[in-house]
């Protein structure tokens, strides 16, 4: 087994290429992208101390708090899906009504 | 000392998907391509999830981004193709660049080395055993567990789905008539 | 990790424990893979010899005794062909396109449990595993939609991942059922829980189900509206030639067969028969359970006409989910309440365990679940009736209207 650690120096990498992706990417379906990858980022992160850091009192009686990694996990999956759904609805209504999808753009409702 | 293991092998081969898939989402000009890399990324990041013994996360992941996110990426990259030229791959190229740069130094250098790098306690994990996917659909649905959250998450998945669906559908031919 | 069987024999014969166990595990995989790759071979020559009887002709009678030899000379035709990619095609992702859709119907086969000592690997999420798997082949065809870069195979791919997403729902609601009743996403358990009663009987309706949803994943008649041979020029496989067409080609054969081993593991009792069990035995009963639902596929497949995308999505979306869902509702209900009856054999702990029960304790349990398909399946015939009689009606009405319109001018 790996030690702890290396999960956590490739979340860090898959996080901040993230966060590259969003902040300099102009296309919103891009910039989606990029907040997907931070998601699975956490994810990682979550799943990695939840694995290394869990303490197992009894085998056959299982405490809700000893999968509490996995079950943030799941939500964050939840989570995901959601945003991903709505996101790229804004995004094709967006296009549809400014022929643009670049998120800027859309700025009718600036004062 | 590192034992150069099979899960050893495994887990670089899986950063290097993940790792490679994500510099490919964010260097790539192609969008269709783009989301190709990212389910390489994510798939990567499924076998993560399998090395930390979490094999029902990395079905789940799998599904979910594969079978579904996939899906509505490459649906929203068709239906907003033409007319969108963009000449110009990024805005603010060096600054972003450098930002994510310190980012990860400021993680690694800051946090993660000091803290977990040469720290004993974390070089394995603490019990061998591990809790199964059936403790898992207990702990989701049990009163002292998580029952709450997973009935919110219900509801925002609900709520997520009518959105989309109101936000993105076409106006109805009996609107346009008015 | 243990180390049994050709793997403890390598250890002996002085190998390393790693690299034996790396070998050993390396040849199941090969073995696991190989077999429905071979099979497929021969399935290709049965299912032209079956659609050719149904549709009063020979079939391939010319190469080998009965034509059995017929298919490796086409797969040397494939082979031999020019293999030609589009000048402006993605180079890349249109040859990784049909090699990811066969792998994604051959990786199903890693969970199938073929005999009790013979499988690939038994995964605690083996049921999840098959809808994830599957759902690969959603993006291969995408990804071969788009990557030819030709606009009537990118229109041919958005009509298969319509019908492929819309179809999946009701697929995971069926499968959600033996998965239930066997308390255990563990193809082996599943089949185990039917050593008393397979599941067909306790849920016929989820087979049902199953089948006509997998049936569509297929893109078979009459769901096979995407390809239309006899109308358009094909799907999104427009472009491809050569053996890239032969892998979509067996992937697709492939993929019905598959489907019949699955609905043997989940509702057909797997490798379970009365009376006689062995290990070689068992991998023939599995094989010959499968061939029930392949052979009812075929059959549909060489009489039915073909349905239109606005009917496909209609009777997913308005029959084929509703009724999945309720079936699942009805029968978790049904199941809390036999066992506050005490209908339902359970073990020590209080949960369901079916595997060690006998046909007779699980008579009482099988009848209720069947009476109660059966009472879902009445009202939804009959309105189906009604909506087709509906549908003709107005169809009849409007080709008058036509006539009359035409003999007026």
């Amino acid at each position: 087994m790996v030690p702890l650690s290396w999960y956590l120096i490739v979340a860090a990498a898959l996080f901040s290429i993230g966060v590259f992706g969003v902040l300099s990417r102009r296309n919103g379906v891009a910039v989606l992208m990029g907040i997907e990858l931070m998601l699975n980022a956490v994810n990682i992160n979550l799943v990695a101390f939840w694995r290394y850091n869990t303490t197992i009192a009894s085998v056959t009686e299982p405490v809700p708090s000893e999968l509490n990694g996995v079950v943030f996990a799941a939500f964050m999956f939840v989570v995901a899906a959601a945003e991903v759904a709505v996101g790229l609805a804004i995004i094709i209504t967006v296009y549809r009504n400014w022929r643009s999808v670049i998120p800027e753009e859309a700025d009718t409702l600036r004062g | 000392m590192i034992q150069f293991d099979f899960s050893t092998i495994a887990f670089f081969v899986f950063a290097v998907l993940t790792l490679g898939g994500a510099l490919g989402v964010v260097t790539n000009r192609n969008l269709f391509r783009g989301t190709i890399w990212l389910m390489v990324s994510l798939f990567g990041v499924a076998g993560f999830y399998v090395l930390l013994s979490a094999p029902f996360l990395a079905a789940v992941q799998v599904l979910v981004y594969i079978g579904a996110i996939a899906i509505l990426f490459t649906f929203a990259v068709m239906l907003t193709r033409s007319l969108t030229r963009l000449n110009v791959r990024y805005t603010r190229l060096w600054p972003s660049a450098l930002g994510a740069v310190l980012l990860f130094a400021m993680l690694v250098i800051g946090v993660i080395w000091p803290v977990f790098g040469g720290n004993e306690m974390y070089s394995l994990p603490l019990s061998d055993v591990v809790r199964t996917t059936s403790d898992l659909g207990v702990a989701l649905v049990s009163g002292e567990g998580y029952v709450l959250p997973f009935e919110v998450a219900s509801l925002l998945l609900t709520g997520a789905m009518i959105g989309a669906i109101v936000i993105a559908r076409d106006a109805d031919e009996e609107e346009l008539e008015q | 990790m243990d180390c049994t069987g050709l793997c403890e024999v390598l250890t002996q014969g002085g190998t390393d424990p790693g690299l034996a166990q790396f070998l050993s595990i390396l040849i199941g995989v090969v073995l696991v893979v190989s077999v429905p790759l071979v099979t497929v071979i021969f399935l290709i020559w049965i299912e032209r010899k079956i659609a050719a009887r149904i549709q009063d002709r020979i079939g391939p009678n010319r190469v080998g005794p009965f034509g059995l030899v017929q298919t490796f000379a086409d797969l040397i035709k494939l082979l031999i062909k020019e293999d030609i990619t589009p000048a402006s095609a993605d180079r890349l992702l249109y040859n990784a396109a049909p090699i990811l859709s066969l792998a994604a119907v051959a990786l199903i086969w890693a969970v199938v449990p073929f005999t009790p000592y013979h499988f690939g690997v038994d995964l605690e999420i083996g049921a999840l595993y098959f809808v994830a798997v599957a759902s690969l082949g959603t993006l291969a065809i995408m990804t071969a939609g788009w990557a030819s870069n030709n606009k009537y195979a990118l229109l041919g791919a958005f009509r298969v991942v319509a019908l492929l997403v819309s179809y999946e729902i009701p697929l995971v609601f069926a499968l959600l059922v033996p998965v239930m009743l066997a308390g255990s996403m563990s193809m082996f358990d599943i089949v185990n829980a039917q050593a008393g009663m397979w599941f067909v009987f306790m849920a016929p309706l989820a087979m049902l189900l199953f089948f006509i949803s997998s049936q569509a994943e297929t893109g078979r008649a009459p769901f096979d509206l995407i390809e239309a041979e006899s109308e358009l020029v094909a799907g999104f496989n427009i472009e491809y030639s050569g053996m890239k067409f032969g892998m979509f080609f067996a992937a697709e054969f492939l993929h019905v067969f598959t489907n019949g081993v699955l609905i043997t593991v989940l509702f057909l009792g797997g490798w379970y028969f009365p009376g006689w069990q062995m290990p070689l035995i068992a991998f023939m009963w599995l094989g010959l359970k499968a061939f029930i639902p392949y052979f009812i596929s075929l059959w549909i497949r060489n009489t039915v006409p073909r349905l239109r995308i606005d009917q496909v999505m209609r009777f997913n979306w308005f029959f084929l989910v509703p009724l999945s869902i309720v079936n699942v509702l009805v029968l978790a209900f049904l199941v809390m309440i036999l066992k506050e009856i005490g209908w339902v054999p359970v073990d020590e702990t209080g949960a369901m365990a079916l595997a060690d029960a006998t046909f007779i304790e699980l008579l009482p349990m099988t009848i209720v679940l069947f009476i109660s398909n059966v009472l879902i399946c009445l009202p939804i015939i009959n309105r189906l009736r009604r909506t087709g009689s509906d549908d003709r009606v107005a169809d009849e009405q409007r080709a008058q209207h036509a006539i009359a319109h035409a003999a007026g001018d």
